[in-house]
């Protein structure tokens, strides 16, 4: 399945004002969807006969900083008897107050997502709601902070250990 | 006649003279058992420095499974805060005395890093007591062999039976 057919699939189900398409030029088009809209698209996208995106190549968090003021989650879908691709993009807003963006978790649909999610947690603070075991997965538990943030600031001491060289 | 000929030709019935302490010191540093962990990219050259083509256990150096049987501590490789509470209780749990190699640019001083590496200890001398450093990114096996030489050198000049007031009188009189 080409992309402007899977795009005509979304749109026949979900109606044209559900998506937008980013990036069309590019040889991975991005489809651009809310995050309230994730679940169901997604649900749609894993089980519809013509689709079947049986597989969650990688999940990418991006923090665009505070002038931009949102941050992105990047979800590679792939079809593997189909043997076709897409990529969904979810921005959310950056909360300023220190508080994590929620984004829903994907994690019943794929279970590969679950470890992706964490990850993304870890690393960018995104908050995935509904995840079963919403933990870091690289960096200690007491860790301060998200260290892929453009504003992240280094801890002065871990454990006593001078962190900064 | 002939028995002593043999004798001499085996060594059997040789007299070595020497103190205790040399003694001491040459049997601990003639078999140096590290223990058996690695961390990171440098594990690699110390695989191969154990295997057979460098071969390690010509010098005695052998690895253990267990703090408690070792004598010292490679450690090899980038040491992350992760790991560094786990590397301090490691070696609390070696028995005295007890040594520390540090093999490799990260653990020395954090190695390519030391600028952004939010998550890597700045050297492990920050948690851990260091005898060796061993330069390199990573280091060859000859240059982990040349770490243990000088740990070696360092060891047969040490005092493992000296009493401490001996020492102490020692330095004054220097």
């Amino acid at each position: 399945m080409t992309f402007s057919e899977i795009t005509q699939v979304l749109n026949d189900q979900f109606g044209i004002d559900s998506f937008s398409v980013v990036n069309q030029k590019i040889s991975q088009p991005i489809i651009q969807i809310q995050a309230n809209q994730l679940l169901e698209l997604c649900q749609f996208l894993a089980s519809d006969e013509r689709l079947f995106f049986d597989y969650l190549a990688c999940i990418t968090g991006i923090d665009n900083g505070s002038t931009a003021h949102t941050m992105e989650v990047i979800y590679h879908l792939t079809s593997i008897p189909y043997e076709h691709n897409l990529a969904l993009k979810v921005i959310v807003e950056r909360p300023t107050d220190g508080l994590l963006p929620k984004v829903p978790s994907v994690s019943h649909i794929w279970r590969t997502a679950d470890w992706h999610e964490r990850e993304t947690y870890d690393l960018i603070g995104i908050f995935f709601e509904n995840h079963p075991d919403l933990r870091r997965i690289l960096l200690p538990n007491d860790w301060d902070g998200h260290p892929l943030r453009k504003d992240y600031q280094e801890q002065e001491f871990y454990h006593g250990i001078k962190v900064i060289y | 006649m002939d028995l002593q000929n043999n004798r001499l030709k085996t060594g059997d019935g040789g007299v070595i003279v020497t103190s205790v302490e040399d003694l001491l010191n040459w049997s601990r540093l003639s078999s140096l058992w590290p223990m058996g962990f690695g961390l990171a990219c440098c594990a690699i050259e110390m695989m191969a420095s154990y295997a057979s083509n460098y071969d390690l256990e010509r010098f005695g150096i052998f690895p253990r499974p267990s703090p408690r049987q070792s004598d010292v501590m490679i450690v090899a490789g980038t040491v992350t805060f992760k790991m560094a509470d786990r590397i301090r209780r490691l070696y609390e749990q070696m028995p005295e005395p007890r040594y520390v190699i540090s093999m490799g640019s990260c653990s020395n001083c954090g190695g390519p890093y030391w600028e952004h590496g939010y998550h890597v200890v700045k050297g492990v001398d920050r948690i851990i007591p260091v005898d060796v450093y061993v330069p390199g990114c990573p280091p060859r096996p000859e240059a982990l062999i040349g770490g243990f030489l000088k740990l070696q050198e360092k060891i047969s000049t040490e005092h493992p039976l000296a009493p401490k007031l001996l020492l102490e009188m020692e330095k004054e009189s220097v």
